[in-house]
């Protein structure tokens, strides 16, 4: 069996006096997309968070690509290769869209070629590519927000709810991309809420509860059982609206 | 290629929204226009705004720095005063290295001299920003009220240690000859000096601006500004880039420590502390963090303090308070606030 791309093993996490995270354990294979689902105050922004090196883990390893990254910074882990969505979408509003994404690109300008591909999957960020970051709309934040993760060939992205508050014309838009960003073999470990984009984009899937992974397997398996979906999580996934 | 079939629409700021950007700018001429309208002889009114302008690059150059530490590195630094007070100091021992430059005929001989003490004053003020931002800042990120206290420790120490280097005494800090005199523009007099220092001023605005808009650092400063988290998600190291920052603004502080002590041709320890009222008044009229409203904050200080101190002194020390709270009123983040991530 291949060696996961990440791992995380026995991961707690402390926030103040707060336990969230009481020993995580699951891995994301490498290529494809991992979908980390759960109620709202189950830890899955916590887990980004630790892995971004945001949050430090006050125990357990998180191991990515071989490497021990636990006790690593932040600028330290993105180095490695890890690129991270935030759920608040961490736009430089007061940048313009074409300054945001050369912030995030290692040299003094993006790569043309992979800009074009870029444009392709996000047109918005070409047109509005002189504009302050500040006047995009929500769903034109959110695209940014992926473009820059992706102005550079990463090993790992993690993206923590890209659909939320959207328009349903945006998410289809967003579920496009990524469905195209997998094609690229990149590997993304996705947080998400909406089980029509984790259904549309997720090869596995794992599941939180109280601040533990409570499910791990193949996202086909649970979207095909309403029975675990219930135990789950609470609720039939088929029934969310 | 995506089904990205979304019509790109985007929320363009209105008319009025637009004005209200625009409209701090104004208050710099308005201001002016008032003073003309008060002060009726335009000869004096033109010698009062020369001099107001003067000022205010004076204190901007001073200002400048601590409001972009501010804004990236959330410091609240009531030391920022002894940087002025040292580059000052700095300033007056150059000047003495290079009194025979200071003495030849010719603007520009004084000019490289006074260039020369600047920049001497800058690189000690910077250096002294590094040992500043290890050993006392350091300990108390995140922490206004310890920042406060251990700031002002630093500056009473740094006072101190520029009474042990330099002794206790005022000291006479001389402008050289040819820096001295007035251009005459009809009845109305220009001090040559009043001139050097818009231009320094000036260049220092502009320079400020094409690093912020042009650079990578300068985007990273207004990056870090708005988002630190963000900034090292994306792989670079905030904190080298707080140390830059903090000791580019203890030299800008050592810049204008060197100016200002030209301009009232006396230096003493204590100089720094007292103009950091009219800095703390500039950085919170012009909004916190923000290099443009620190701009024309300045410059509405040194026109005030001008203006009032001809047309009624009593009142001079106030004025300022006065254009602070008024604006306040009108902006309470300040003149261009600076958007911070929540």
């Amino acid at each position: 069996m291949p060696e996961p791309l990440l791992s995380l093993t026995g991961v707690h996490t402390h926030i103040g006096q707060y336990h969230i995270l009481q020993g995580v354990d699951f891995t994301v294979p490498d290529k494809g997309v991992t979908v980390l689902l759960g109620r709202n105050g189950a830890g899955k922004t916590t887990t980004m968070r630790t892995i971004m090196g945001l949050w430090q883990a006050s125990r357990g390893t998180i191991r990515f690509a071989g490497r021990d990254i636990t006790a690593l910074d932040t600028p330290a882990i993105a180095r490695e290769g890890i690129a991270f969505v935030p759920e608040n979408m961490g736009i430089f509003t007061d940048l313009t869209v074409q300054e945001n994404m050369i912030l995030a690109a290692t040299g003094s300008a993006p790569d043309s070629a992979r800009l074009d591909w870029i444009f392709s999957l996000f047109p918005p960020i070409k047109t509005f590519w002189n504009l302050s970051a500040g006047n995009l709309s929500g769903g034109q934040k959110q695209m940014l927000s992926v473009a820059r993760a992706i102005v550079e060939p990463r090993r790992l992205i993690l993206i923590d709810e890209p659909t939320k508050g959207l328009a349903p014309a945006i998410v289809k838009a967003m579920i496009g991309a990524l469905r195209e960003l997998k094609r690229s073999d990149t590997t993304i470990l996705l947080v998400e809420q909406n089980f029509a984009m984790a259904r549309a984009v997720g090869d596995t899937v794992a599941v939180m509860d109280d601040g533990r992974i409570v499910h791990t397997g193949e996202m086909a398996a649970l979207a095909a059982d309403p029975a675990l979906q219930e135990r789950l999580m609470g609720l039939s996934l088929e029934t969310q609206p | 290629m995506t089904d990205l079939a979304i019509a790109p629409r985007i929320e363009r700021p209105s008319l009025g929204q637009r004005l209200e950007k625009a409209a701090p700018l104004l208050l710099v001429p308005v201001l002016a226009v008032i003073g003309l309208v008060a002060i009726g002889n335009p000869s004096t009114w033109l010698t009062l705004t020369v001099a107001g302008l003067a000022m205010g690059m004076m204190i901007f150059i001073m200002a400048s720095g601590m409001t972009v530490v501010f804004g990236l590195m959330d410091i609240i630094n009531f030391g920022h005063g002894a940087f002025i007070s040292v580059g000052a100091f700095v300033g007056f021992t150059a000047l003495a290295w290079f009194s025979g430059l200071t003495a030849m005929p010719g603007v520009m001989p004084s000019l490289l001299a006074v260039f020369l003490a600047i920049m001497i004053a800058m690189a000690a003020t910077g250096a002294m920003g590094y040992a500043f931002e290890r050993v006392i800042v350091r300990p108390v990120y995140g922490s206004h009220l310890k920042q406060i206290l251990v700031t002002m420790g630093g500056l009473i120490v740094v006072q101190q240690l520029i009474h042990v280097i330099w002794g206790p005494a005022e000291i006479y800090l001389a402008r050289p000859q040819s820096l001295r005199g007035a251009f005459i523009f009809g009845e109305a007099a220009i001090e040559r000096y009043r001139i050097v220092a818009v231009l320094i001023g000036l260049a220092l605005f502009v320079a400020m601006r094409l690093i912020l808009s042009r650079t990578k650092v300068g985007l990273l400063v207004r990056a870090g500004v708005e988002n630190k988290e963000m900034v090292e998600a994306l792989g670079y190291r905030i904190r080298r880039l707080f140390i830059v920052v903090f000791m580019v603004g203890s030299a800008l502080a050592g810049l204008g420590g060197v100016m200002w002590g030209l301009y009232q041709e006396t230096i003493t320890a204590h100089m720094g502390s007292e103009i950091m009222i009219l800095v703390f008044i500039v950085v919170i009229i012009g909004g916190l963090g923000s290099v443009e409203g620190c701009f024309i904050g300045a410059l509405l200080v040194g026109l005030m303090a001008n203006y009032t101190a001809f047309l009624a002194p009593k009142v001079a020390l106030v004025s300022n308070i006065g254009l602070m709270v008024t604006v306040l009123m009108w902006r309470p983040q300040g003149l261009y606030p600076v958007v911070k991530a929540k």
